[in-house]
């Protein structure tokens, strides 16, 4: 049992980094010993009767509920299309699990209901069950969604780690960092010169338009806790090749690059929740990239690095003074400097 | 706000590299002072760029390092009371006590809390007037100035459920340590930039003078760290050893008088340990007795408390430049960011997380072979 470094569970087991990439390992997946589980994708992926699926679940207690850019309910509904999404799946239906604290008042729980349904007609898939709890007041956050998720799988690729090739081409889908940033600004009352908003945004459509236009994408991963270096590393540790990215080609917007300044913060680890990496063959990648830009939610997207065979398992990054270094995963989340 | 990328330029790099190149006759040892300068180093490969004359070595300013785990385990004593809410920089919560870390008393139910701001503390101690709300106050003459303030303001306001962790430290007086110790390597130092952007940099001059080294005042960027070290290389390769300042952007020769001001009228330089390297004389910070009535040492009777650190942590000879982290025997090994022995290996600013974090993959490679 994993339980003896660590008594207790702390707030880094939940932070995307190491510590609950070691939970995880060590913990949940000798548990429940899945073949589907253990290929640590975003969601599950099978055969039902005809048709291929996708499943997948996940939670939101983000602090503070409204902050620039997206809420909880936004969040809720695309953090869970996403996963669907990177899965090369059409997400079809939503389950949206409430659990409220007592004392929340009604208006702000009618703002996130709202949020909800919004970003589902947006995003296309419909809500189809759900659940209500309510828990004594300081039992909970004001509001903690759970969604779980169907999508339908229309084609023959094995989008996953697994697939990723020597020479393949990583693409992002636009600047990172923004929701790390939006959210810890709102939380702590950071300001700064321009408000900074969250990148918040469902993916199914940049991903569908990839499929519908035949490029043979190897894996799409969504940015999201760890940000796009503890991505990179997961799909670099599963896929056993290289990935290299250059510093220089990767956008971080100043304002969000500013804060990071201040904060002591790397923009490589900032949570993303409507970024992805897509890794495609080196010859489809420039139709790739002139597909993503078509969408709006991924106008913004270049390509930033490429995988090798070198040394398997490892994220190398070219930076900005021409010198490379490893990008490592972090223990759990970042934390401010002292000076 | 743009700041940083003209100060990341890859060409200026290369034009400073091949001026250290040109000037460079034979091996130099220089230690940057401040661990955001250490990061930056290995981050951006600095040394890589360098001749293989030039050794850069790590400094011990990093504050998270240098904070005595006696000190740790004050915090921990402190923080698991049931009436206190400790406030602390998110950087401390990692760093292990004897016995546990300020998140594993988090994770036990003690009130623990990340401020982005000490004077945050005294907001939360007038909203909190049933509790006593303690602030770990730890660093160098940087956020000095900050942490007298909120006692400054606490006396002023009658705050009475607010007192202060203190751990404050100096630099001057650690640089005169490591150059005075028998088995000194330094020969120039890139002085930290942001504690002379508040002090100045006129306690150096005695300094460079005494040890004969030459002391550049250095910034954080890469550009910034290829000059400092082509400045004190001129330096050295000439025989100088003078006190120069790289970062004039922000380092005014007499400093920030004002918080200056405020550091005396709330604190008294006393005699202060170390982590790993042990008691340096006058340098560090305690309140004065005017404002003793905020110091949380006595307040929670915790002043004779001592503890050891673990035999195996080479800490504090790679905090004074005669070890590299990794040269210890734990690194990587034993000691990791997720299960450190010593503090070098948890901070953001420490050598070993530095070395871990960006050097690694090189390190296992040559081992392995």
């Amino acid at each position: 049992m994993p339980i003896t470094d660590y008594p207790t569970v702390t707030l880094a087991h939940g932070g995307g980094g190491k510590l609950m990439h070691q939970l995880i390992e060590k913990m949940i997946l000798p548990a429940f010993n899945s073949p589907l589980l253990e290929t640590r994708h975003d969601g599950a992926v099978f055969q039902l009767g005809n048709a291929r699926l996708a499943f997948t679940t996940d939670s939101y207690v983000v602090n503070p509920l409204f902050f620039p850019g997206g809420d909880i309910g936004s969040l809720a509904v695309n953090g869970t299309v996403n996963d669907l999404s990177m899965c090369g799946a059409r997400p079809l239906y939503l389950s949206c699990g409430l659990i409220l604290e007592e004392g929340l008042p009604m208006e702000t729980l009618w703002a996130v209901v709202q949020s909800l349904k919004q970003a589902a007609e947006i995003a296309g898939v419909q809500l189809v069950t759900g659940d209500t709890k309510v828990v004594d007041r300081g039992k909970g956050d004001g509001v903690f969604i759970n969604t779980a998720g169907v999508g339908i799988i229309e084609h023959g690729l094995t989008i996953a780690p697994s697939s990723v090739k020597d020479g393949d081409v990583v693409l992002l889908s636009g600047d990172i960092g923004r929701h790390g940033i939006a959210i810890m600004a709102t939380r702590e009352g950071l300001e700064f010169e321009s408000k900074i908003e969250s990148d918040c945004a469902p993916l199914n459509t940049a991903v569908q338009a990839l499929i519908s236009g035949n490029i043979g994408v190897h894996c799409l991963r969504d940015l999201t806790r760890g940000g796009l270096g503890t991505s990179l590393i997961e799909i670099a540790e599963s896929s056993g090749l290289q990935i290299t990215i250059d510093e220089m080609k990767i956008p971080v917007r100043d304002d969000v690059a500013g804060a990071c300044e201040v904060l002591g913060f790397d923009p490589l680890y900032l949570a993303n929740e409507g970024r992805m990496v897509v890794f495609v063959p080196e010859n489809e990648a420039a139709r790739a990239l002139e597909l993503l830009r078509a969408d709006k939610h991924t106008a913004g997207a270049v390509e930033i690095g490429r995988v090798s065979g070198e040394q398997g398992g490892l994220v190398k990054m070219k930076s900005r003074i021409g010198t490379t270094r490893i990008i490592d995963m972090l223990s759990g989340e970042q934390l401010p400097r002292i000076c | 706000m743009k700041f940083s990328s003209e100060y990341r330029d890859a060409k200026a790099a290369q034009g400073y590299t091949r001026e250290i190149r040109r000037i460079t006759t034979r091996p130099w040892t220089i230690m940057e002072i401040c661990g955001g300068q250490t990061h930056a180093i290995v981050k951006f490969g600095l040394d890589e760029l360098l001749p293989k004359e030039i050794e850069l070595v790590h400094g011990p300013g990093c504050p998270v390092c240098v904070t005595p785990l006696e000190l740790i385990d004050k915090a921990v004593q402190i923080a698991q009371r049931s009436e206190v809410i400790f406030c602390s920089f998110g950087d401390m919560l990692r760093v292990p006590g004897s016995e546990i870390d300020l998140f594993g008393i988090k994770a036990r139910g003690g009130d623990v809390r990340i401020l982005y701001s000490p004077l945050d503390a005294l907001k939360i101690a007038k909203e909190n007037p049933t509790k006593e709300i303690v602030f770990f106050a730890v660093g160098f003459e940087t956020t000095a100035p900050a942490h007298a303030m909120v006692v400054f303001q606490a006396k002023q306001q009658g705050i009475r459920n607010f007192s202060m962790l203190v751990s404050h430290v100096l630099v001057p007086p650690a640089m005169e340590a490591i150059l005075s110790s028998e088995t000194n390597r330094v020969q120039g130092f890139l002085a930290a930039g942001h504690v002379c952007a508040i002090m100045g940099y006129g306690e150096y001059v005695p300094i460079a003078a005494r040890y004969k080294v030459p002391i550049v005042v250095t910034g954080f960027e890469p550009l910034d760290i290829l000059q400092g070290i082509a400045m004190c290389v001129a330096q050295l390769e000439e025989g100088r050893y003078e006190v120069e300042n790289q970062y004039t952007r922000a380092v005014p020769e007499g400093g920030n008088r004002p918080a200056q001001h405020f550091i005396k009228e709330v604190f008294q330089v006393v005699n202060r340990k170390w982590r790993g390297i042990g008691e340096i004389g006058a340098s560090g910070l305690s309140l004065r007795p005017e404002y003793a009535e905020f110091d949380a040492e006595l307040r929670f009777n915790l002043g004779g408390y001592t503890a050891e650190e673990s035999p195996l942590c080479i800490s504090g000879l790679i905090m004074q430049g005669q070890k590299k982290p990794h040269e210890c025997s734990a690194f990587g090994e034993q000691c990791t960011p997720e299960k450190p022995l010593g503090a070098p290996m948890v901070s953001n600013e420490g050598a070993c997380a530095a070395y871990y974090r960006y050097r690694r993959a090189e390190f296992a490679k040559t081992r392995k072979a």
